[in-house]
């Protein structure tokens, strides 16, 4: 069996399950946000239900549009309050919270061998945990929280194996911008990933976590990492529970295998309006823009925060254009406050926000304007993503946006740092 | 059976286009109709007449988790979705909250926007009465078949819920994970 099917076997309780057949299974954790959980909570009460299946395994987090950016943000924010004070479930507010999807790797929630779901097509990120999460609709969210199982279809499994090592300023997203671009956006329609090779094990997870993250581009129910001793660092003042490391057999089946080899591979920049439509930034190189965005839950994370600070130290946001960034969590916020990374921000000429998914879905924070052009972090760049259908978006990896923001164009991070 | 006219799209129409993000507090149905597609093609939900059939690409409805894009198609008086392909979370979003999908690549490319079409949920047959074309759609698995028969998610979950309601649980021992 392959990583996904082993998981997903030990949760239906059966020895072995087929790509193609359906499944019941019992998921570890039910997570939703102030984006879905309104309508989740509503379908919760028209099932019937009074209580949740554990309060433990159930997990609000409020992220999307945070600080509440207008009244009825704030009343959905307080029914979900109040839904989570009812059932005594976990609420994470305004000021201890973050972006979920670093959130809760981040709090120990979700754990290597877990069956995740989440109100949120990017809960695959934490396959890069060795978890099989995915994203679902806010009924199915319901359903899960009342009963503790869902319905699954065990899904095909592609195998992704990255021969060689990657190159200066390239990383997590530059992989997965390459892989998606190059199997499509539904490349990988209802399958699991799983990233293999020796480019993998070389990966951060912060890395790791932005490739999971960026599965549901290419159309994947999840995108799955192995354990190893990146894995276990990372988990070891975290997790508070055991875990279960699964791996895939040597002869699992596979519906297909996707070699690349990454030895040369360029930063990648996703021109409008496709993350499956990157190229090599020196293809990119030159075009102006308006906006930058470092942050999401794609790159929010310490990793990215520190890369973009080791281009913006000392040298000044371009006057042309305006740079927001956005730390993925409270943790990392405070970590990036210690290491002076916020100071370095501040001192470029770049508004630092509190953690929040903000611009990134066009919510608050940072929106764009007809005619304007951003250069982002985060993971999708479809027309009107971040504001007016009539805004241009790019997306690049942390290096690239910081340099680029201080050039004023788009520029690879070696023109601005050196090599 | 379902009647109305198409209206067409391409391929990729992700949830951000069917339904921006900033109308995530909206729970009204109708109110998320009005919005349905404002960015790709404006003026779309006045342009609805109850009953039309949204007929896409492939990957239809990719990209972000919210439910509330099938709301909107449903909101806006669409009364289903043919598509050459669906993406993974709007497919089950969609056969949740009982709004008809229908993967046919063949009458997604028989049709022109306006055409009348005449669908059998039942057969999953698409009768394309503009053209005098008839296409077969991939029929839904039994598992989808019985929760779309039970009008859904909510109404699954009911039952499940009220032993009391049980002449309806037909897959009461399947339905309980048994590891």
């Amino acid at each position: 069996m392959t990583l996904a099917e082993k998981i997903l076997a030990a949760h239906a309780g059966k020895k072995s399950v087929q790509p193609g057949e359906f499944v019941d299974v019992q998921v570890d954790l039910v997570m939703t946000t102030d984006a879905t959980g309104l309508l989740s909570v509503q379908q919760f009460h028209k099932m019937g239900a009074k209580k949740v299946f554990d309060p433990g395994k159930v997990v609000l987090v409020m992220d999307h549009f945070v600080p509440s950016r207008d009244v009825e943000s704030a009343e959905t924010v307080k029914a979900l309050r109040e839904f989570a004070r009812d059932q005594g479930v976990l609420f994470f507010d305004v000021g201890r919270a973050g972006i979920v999807h670093v959130l809760l790797p981040e709090k120990g929630l979700v754990l290597p061998g877990d069956v995740a779901v989440g109100g949120d097509s990017h809960t695959c990120t934490y396959g890069a945990l060795g978890a099989f999460a995915t994203g679902m609709g806010s009924t199915d969210i319901a359903f899960a929280m009342v009963f503790g199982w869902t319905w699954m279809r065990v899904p095909e499994s592609l195998r992704l194996v990255y021969h060689g090592l990657p190159g200066p300023w390239v990383g997590g997203k530059d992989l997965i911008l390459y892989t998606i671009t190059q199997i499509g956006v539904e490349g990988a329609n209802y399958q699991a990933l799983e990233f293999t090779g020796q480019a993998i094990q070389a990966l951060a997870m912060d890395d790791r976590f932005t490739m999971a993250n960026m599965a549901i581009e290419a159309g994947a129910k999840a995108g799955l990492f192995s354990v190893d001793e990146k894995t276990r660092a990372y988990l070891q003042d975290r997790a508070r529970r055991p875990y279960s490391v699964h791996s895939a057999d040597p002869d699992a089946q596979y519906a297909r295998t996707v070699e690349f080899d990454i030895s040369s591979l360029e930063p990648q920049v996703a021109f409008p309006h496709s993350p499956g439509n990157s190229r090599g930034v020196s293809r990119a190189e030159g075009l102006l823009f308006d906006q930058a965005v470092i942050g999401s839950c794609t790159n929010g994370w310490l990793g990215d925060l520190r890369a973009a600070a080791q281009i913006l130290k000392g040298r000044q946001i371009h006057p042309r254009v305006r740079c927001i960034v956005v730390p993925g969590s409270q943790e990392i916020y405070l970590q990036a406050m210690k290491e002076g990374l916020l100071e370095i921000f501040v001192k470029a000429g770049a508004a630092v926000s509190t953690p929040t998914c903000g611009p990134c879905p066009g919510a608050h924070m940072g929106a764009v304007g007809a005619g304007e052009r951003c250069i982002s972090t985060t993971n999708r760049n479809f027309i009107g993503r971040m504001g007016s259908p009539k805004a241009e978006i790019y997306l690049a990896n942390p290096a690239v946006v910081a340099a680029s923001a201080v050039a004023g164009q788009i520029v690879h991070p070696g023109e601005v740092a050196g090599k | 059976m379902i009647r109305g006219r198409a209206r067409k799209f391409g391929d990729h129409i992700d949830t951000d286009a069917i339904i921006p993000a900033t109308y995530a507090n909206v729970t009204d149905p109708a109110e998320l109709g009005r919005h349905c597609m404002e960015h790709i093609d404006p003026g779309f939900a006045r342009r609805v007449s109850t009953g039309d059939i949204i007929v896409g690409g492939s990957n239809f409805g990719c990209g972000s988790s919210r439910e509330i894009a099938p709301w909107a198609i449903k909101g806006a008086g669409i009364s289903g979705v043919v598509a050459k392909s669906f993406a993974r979370i709007f497919y089950r979003n969609a056969i949740n909250i009982a709004l008809p999908l229908l993967e046919c690549p063949e009458a997604a490319e028989g049709t022109e926007e306006g055409d009348s079409l005449e669908i059998d949920l039942l057969k999953g047959e698409i009768r394309n009465l503009s053209r005098g074309k008839s296409f077969q759609a991939a029929p839904y698995p039994d598992f989808i078949r019985e929760l779309v028969a039970a009008g859904g998610l909510v109404e699954y979950g009911r039952r499940l819920l009220d032993p009391a309601g049980g002449k309806s649980r037909t897959r009461e021992k399947s339905w309980t994970p048994s590891g």
